[in-house]
């Protein structure tokens, strides 16, 4: 339902949030040219005298000013042109959808994951605070926070790839090979990124459904003799619905980013893997396109939340 | 007015609120009782820390099971609520007996509407389709003098006024025709002009309804004007039982004295009485023998003993040894 308010909302927001792609992006740039190395070098080749080096600068524009080429990005993107591989040739805008899916498979499934598994746990606890269930609970989630990604990525693939072979150790299929391929080879990676995702909704839903069962509202509630079951259904759950968005969007935003680890680990070819070859190898266009995806994904899925946030709390977004 | 014949509505018995602390189980209240006649306006009166909340949440059971214990009966309706499964005991809430609360903005839950609220409350009790529900709702809320009652249903609490949002509170507890309702505090964090509105329309409901009314605060002047009994809490105990006229034109305990002589200046949010010196003990730290004697200007050597709630006359107890003897001022001078 798009009301006014709920326009507005989004007017508001896609006028607050032009200013932070630009920074994000001008950022991206200006550390590119801090890191050393360059991609000048690469494309000569072996040998390459110092006059064919320049001469592959100035063809691809790098030796004008910093802003410049910014500028000269900027405007391109505002044409619908993210450019070329410097690498490789690719237009960037064709590699990114080529290889955005596999990733977004991955983080799909793992966002699945731990909601799945995430909001049971949480509801478990909060239910039962001090109980065994709930030190249970707790010390699991400090457990998954606690574990590093990619060492749970290579233990599964030890087990469950290379020792009981149930999983493929490495690759990723397409949704468009069919639904199990797809889902086989995307099972260790979603697994590995999930666990600290998990973790994060149970402790965050725990914490936010203990503090509104415990509030005057859910007194006010019992006193009216409702059971303990509509009580948690019906109030506590539309009550804590802002802060598990809240926390859907974070989650959703690390898991963007710790699949370019997970990808390496996997040799997934998607965005992550993607990106950390193109920093190497200092290209530019390639990590430009990326980190703008990102970005726009991003600010595209915290708008969702924005505008769901009214729908499950009235007191917000009004003026 | 308490006949062998007829038993009353309300019979509270020996009432002890035990908290578990980290320091150990305390006691808040002991031996807590008294009773309640259909239609009666009984006001429950003491400084803050005298048990006078936890009483009228242990009489619907609403203390956090797990940090407490409860001894003692509460008999309702030939059944002592205290031992009531959970499931018996959510038919009695809300549908024999209500309870507000003092802060209505925190009592009502943010995310639904005050219709929602209502509705669900009649939903639970009687077998009552969306439709009706919500036309009863409408009726509930111009019963409790909301104006435009068909458009506020669809409010959110945080569209009312602290006073409207307390005659929705009203509203929810009366949907149902309870027997009794238990108001903690319902004035307390409103307006004096609104004040008086709410308490008006409490009274007024009550006597038009018949619904009993328990009325906790620390506000004498508000027991004075809307209560026929009045229950005076100190410490955990009750230390007098009394009619309003009887009890404001002579009291039979200090404490009940000292109050009264305070009313100009008592407020909820000081701990010190001008008339009384001292505070309140807390649970852990509670004397020997007469709770009150620290702060009692006429003790004397028997006070030393634990004192039992005497007999003045048949509708008034004290519990002080010197009840009869000791000539006490009243609020009325």
């Amino acid at each position: 339902m798009l009301t006014r308010d709920r326009l507005r909302l989004i007017r508001r927001r896609l006028v607050q949030v032009a200013p932070v792609i630009v920074l994000a992006t001008f950022i991206v740039f200006g550390l590119q040219q801090l890191v050393p190395g360059d991609i000048a070098v690469t494309l000569a080749g072996d040998n390459a005298t110092d006059a064919r080096i320049a001469e592959i600068r100035a063809l691809y524009g790098l030796d004008r000013p910093f802003l410049a080429q910014y500028g000269h990005w900027l405007w391109g993107v505002l044409h619908g042109d993210l450019g070329k591989s410097l690498l490789s040739g690719e237009v960037v805008l064709d590699s990114i959808f080529r290889r955005f899916p596999v990733s977004l498979l991955i983080v799909g499934c793992a966002l699945a994951l731990s909601l799945a598994i995430g909001i049971p746990l949480g509801i478990l606890a909060a239910t039962r605070p001090g109980s065994r269930v709930d030190a249970f609970v707790t010390s699991i989630a400090s457990l998954g926070v606690a574990l590093p990604n990619f060492w749970l990525a290579m233990l599964l693939v030890a087990t469950f790839a290379l020792n009981w072979t149930i999983f493929p150790a490495t690759g990723a299929k397409p949704l468009s090979a069919g639904l199990g391929p797809a889902l086989l080879h995307a099972a260790l990676p979603s697994i590995a990124l999930a666990a600290g995702a998990i973790a994060e909704v149970a402790r965050q839903l725990r914490s936010s459904l203990v503090e509104v069962l415990s509030s005057q509202y859910v007194r006010t509630l019992h006193a009216k003799g409702l059971s303990p079951a509509a009580i948690l259904w019906r109030h506590g759950l539309k009550n804590v619905s802002v802060n598990l968005l809240t926390v859907i969007g974070l989650v959703f935003n690390r898991l963007l980013g710790a699949t370019v680890v997970i990808e390496a680990v996997f040799a997934i070819p998607g965005i992550g893997s993607m990106v950390v070859h193109a920093a190497i190898h200092k290209d530019f266009p390639v990590i430009q396109g990326v980190v703008l995806a990102l970005v726009l994904i991003v600010i595209a899925l915290n708008l969702l939340i924005d505008v769901l946030y009214t729908v499950f709390d009235p007191r917000i977004g009004q003026k | 007015m308490v006949t062998a014949d007829s038993p009353p509505l309300l019979d509270v018995r020996g009432l002890g609120i035990f908290f578990r602390t980290a320091a150990g189980e305390v006691q808040a209240t002991r031996d807590v009782s008294f009773r309640l006649e259909a239609g009666e306006r009984l006001g429950i009166v003491g400084e803050s820390g005298c048990g006078k909340t936890v009483t009228g949440l242990s009489i619907l059971g609403l203390l956090p099971r797990a940090q407490s214990r409860v001894v003692g009966a509460v008999h309702f309706e030939g059944r002592d609520l205290l031992s009531l499964s959970p499931r018996a005991l959510r038919g009695v809430r809300g549908r024999e007996i209500s309870m507000i609360f003092q802060e209505p903005m925190s009592a009502l839950d943010p995310v639904f509407t005050v219709g929602e609220q209502i509705a669900e409350t009649l939903r639970v009790h009687r077998r009552m389709g969306r439709k009706e529900a919500r036309e009863r709702a409408v009726e509930a809320l111009a019963q409790v003098g909301i104006p435009l009652p068909s458009r506020r249903v669809d409010e959110y609490p945080h569209q009312l006024s602290g006073g409207m949002r307390q005659r929705a509170m009203i509203a929810i507890a009366l949907s149902c025709e309870p027997r009794i309702l238990i108001a903690d505090e319902p004035t307390t964090a409103l307006d004096v002009t609104i004040q008086a509105q709410i308490i008006d329309l409490l009274v007024d409901l009550s006597a038009r309804t018949g619904t009993a009314l328990i009325f906790i605060t620390h506000d004498l002047g508000v027991i004075a004007e809307t209560c026929t009994r009045m229950l005076t809490m100190y410490a955990g105990e009750v230390v007098e039982d009394a009619p309003v006229d009887s009890a404001l034109e002579r009291p039979r305990h200090p404490y009940t004295s000292g109050l009264l002589r305070s009313i100009p200046r008592l407020s909820a949010r000081k701990s010190l009485l001008p008339s009384i010196p001292g505070r309140v003990p807390s649970p852990a730290d509670m004397p020997a023998g007469c709770r009150f004697r620290p702060r009692c200007a006429h003790g004397v050597a028997a006070c030393a003993a634990t004192q039992a709630l005497l007999d003045v006359s048949d509708a008034r107890r004290a519990r002080c040894i010197r009840q009869a003897e000791l000539d006490l001022p009243g609020a009325i001078a």
